[in-house]
């Protein structure tokens, strides 16, 4: 949670990558996390595949199906992470929906995170009201930040009250939708940010959902402490597989918009 | 009107229900919690879902004494005939209302999501009747075996959208039904067909459907002179006929409450749809509730040789009354369904729809007395399973 606070507070125009665990082998977990922080990414995203993520949009559901399909669990995903403590320093925040972590035991899975250096939780179908009453305490106390969506119909006070129960960034859904790949933003979508922005919330945002190339991710930096992207970059692996310098390549170019050399 | 088993404010029976839905469905959600029971309980409201639940659908549904079923039992059968209804199942009883609350709170376009086809359906018919946009989601493999459904929603006006993942049954649609929600938040209203999903749909689609109870209560207390039957048995897939069938007498309990679920090819086959003799508590479609799933909490792919019954959780309503001791619930073959609908297509002239052959079969599995009476919830007619019918009773 400190490490994630510090470099949202130090730095601006922050890149996070969203990528599934166990996609598109089981053993790409580690492989990928690597080479995304030599890639120069700022934090990362790593997906739980479950079978019906219903925030995602078809690119993510179709990596979670193939994860599960490799055999992935959250059992192994922290084994894997436990197999490369201390070999990665970027902050490490886990994705996914509520039933697997209830199946897993909460208690053993903030263990887990805890053990293996996880800052954060961003876990779409667990609403702020029951995370205040039954997980706030258990999570904060194991050093995880619960990460809060809003969108562009979330009404002003909800978005103050996430601001105040919120301890590292709020995850601004770039638009009414579920995650995927989108081009460009539109006017609608910069009211909104604008509209965020005067708010003047006490938490940094980040822009996720829909954030595909260098332009989106350098314009939402406009609004915001920086963006997310997910659906994009996991095309990427479904095209490129897991290769380190593909994805170090598909980072540059998100970042300064050309092709590596 | 019952009150032990009434969900709390935040949509709660006992440790089941709730809302467990992401950010983006809270604002629609909110509004529609904040306006329901405002909504329902108004005059006008309750003077147009009376209207057309009689003139449109044509209740109050018959309860018919089946002689020869009675007969074949030892005790008094009595059929609450939901097949009679417009559209040929219970459904409508749900649609004619939330269609109701769409109008009143300004919504233009409906999706829904179908497993028999029979909510779609139902959907389909009140959007053609109020006018409105209708999209309904229908799992691939669905689309496939309830055909008749399919032809009849086209014909309505309705876009039928194939759900492809998973099981490619109603499950997945309902996650692409969300998914369209969250998409459109500002125009659309999800017309859930059962008593699943976040609150307050649970509580709300269990009212609509409690015209059944109602129904019955006065019947009963008509033809017998005693408004409590001994038995009322009803089949459960998402559980709305059933809770439907149940709501007037959750405080009465000398009126024993079977719910039937589906065993598909047997509870330990690896085929089955049996969520309370298989399922452990879980979230889904933003409830919590019973559902299979595996020791990794992924939720499991359902089975039943009865498209509206093969849905791996229940509403939460059930999983308090099954964990209370309330309701039973027993479970029921595809073989045993289809030897059910066989023997009351013979006995009664009634082709039963598959899910509704489910709640006869159980009879089998009840201590019945002479004398006792056993009101069963006939929920759909078979026109829609005559495909299934011809090839697995070898008819053609
Ligand atoms: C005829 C019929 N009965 C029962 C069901 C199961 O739904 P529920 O359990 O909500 O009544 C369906 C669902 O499609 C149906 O079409």
């Amino acid at each position: 949670m400190e490490k994630l606070k510090s470099l949202l507070q130090r730095k601006k125009d922050l890149l996070s990558v969203y990528f599934t665990a166990g996609f598109p082998h089981i053993d790409s977990t580690v492989k990928v996390l690597k080479s995304l922080e030599k890639a120069g990414v700022d934090f990362v995203e790593i997906g739980m595949p479950y079978s019906d993520p219903l925030a995602d949009g078809p690119v993510i559901q179709n990596s979670s199906t193939i994860a599960l399909q490799n055999g992935m669990t959250l059992k192994k995903l922290f084994e894997q992470l436990s197999e490369i403590k201390g070999e990665v320093s970027i902050p490490i925040i886990l994705m996914g929906y509520l039933n697997p972590v209830l199946k897993f035991g909460p208690e053993k899975f903030v263990e887990e995170c805890k053990k293996n250096n996880v800052s954060g939780l961003i876990l779409p179908d667990l609403p702020y009201e029951t995370y205040v009453e039954e997980f706030q305490e258990l999570f904060t106390s194991h050093g995880l930040s619960n990460i809060f969506l809003i969108t562009p119909q979330t009404p002003e006070e909800r978005i103050k009250k996430l601001d105040s129960a919120s301890t590292s960034f709020i995850y601004m859904v770039s638009s009414a939708a579920v995650t995927g790949a989108r081009d460009g933003l539109s006017a609608q979508q910069i009211e909104y940010f604008e509209r965020v922005n005067t708010l003047q919330l006490s938490s940094p945002r980040m822009v996720g959902f829909g954030i595909s190339n260098h332009d989106t991710y350098k314009n939402v930096c406009q609004y915001a402490h920086g963006a997310i992207v997910g659906s994009a970059f996991i095309k990427h692996l479904e095209q490129a597989g897991d290769d380190e310098e593909g994805i170090i390549s598909f980072i540059k170019k998100m970042k300064t918009g050309k092709n590596a050399e | 009107m019952s009150t032990s088993f009434q969900p709390d404010e935040r949509g709660f029976y006992g440790p089941y229900g709730g809302a467990y839905i992401p950010e983006m469905l809270i604002p629609n959600i909110e509004n529609l919690k904040e306006n329901y029971l405002r909504i329902m309980n108004s005059e006008s409201f309750r003077k147009d879902f009376k209207t057309l639940l009689e003139d449109y659908a044509g209740r109050p549904s018959p309860l018919y004494h089946a002689d020869r079923l009675s007969d074949h039992y030892g005790c008094n059968i009595w059929l609450k005939r939901e097949d009679l209804n417009h559209t040929g199942s219970h459904k409508v009883n749900n649609t004619i209302g939330q269609i109701l609350l769409a109008n009143e709170m300004g919504k233009k376009r409906i999706i829904a999501e179908t497993g028999a086809g029979q909510h779609g359906v139902a959907t389909a018919t009140v959007c053609a009747l109020m006018g409105l946009e209708c999209v309904v989601y229908m799992g691939e493999t669905d689309i496939e075996r309830q055909a008749p459904n399919v032809a009849r929603m086209k014909m309505l006006g309705a876009d039928v959208r194939p759900a492809m993942s998973g099981s490619r049954t109603l499950k997945d649609a309902t996650n692409e039904a969300l998914r369209d929600w969250i998409a459109n938040p500002l125009d659309t209203f999800y017309l859930i067909g059962s008593v699943v999903g976040p609150h307050p749909y649970p509580d709300m689609v269990a009212r609509l459907q409690s015209v059944i109870s109602g129904e019955i209560q006065w019947q009963m207390r008509n033809k017998t002179g005693n408004s409590n039957p001994d038995y009322v048995v009803a089949c459960v897939g998402g559980g709305s006929n059933a809770a439907g069938s149940f709501y007037h007498f959750l405080d009465e309990p000398e009126v024993q409450l079977i719910g039937a679920e589906a065993a598909g090819e047997g509870l330990t086959s690896g085929k089955t749809a049996a969520s309370i003799a298989m399922g452990e508590t879980g979230v889904i479609h933003g409830s919590m509730t019973n559902l299979m799933q595996t020791d990794d909490g992924q939720i499991t792919e359902p089975y039943s040789i009865s498209a509206g019954l093969d849905y791996p959780g229940i509403g939460p309503l059930h999983a308090w009354l099954a964990k209370s001791g309330r309701a039973k619930y027993l479970s029921v073959t595809d073989q045993e369904a289809l030897d059910a609908a066989l023997q009351l297509t013979q006995k009664e002239g009634i082709i039963p729809a598959l899910e509704s052959a489910h709640a006869l079969a159980a009879l089998n599995q009840l201590d019945l007395k002479s004398g006792e009476n056993v009101v069963v919830t006939i929920s759909g007619r078979g026109d829609k399973d005559m495909k299934t019918y011809m090839e697995r009773l070898k008819l053609t």
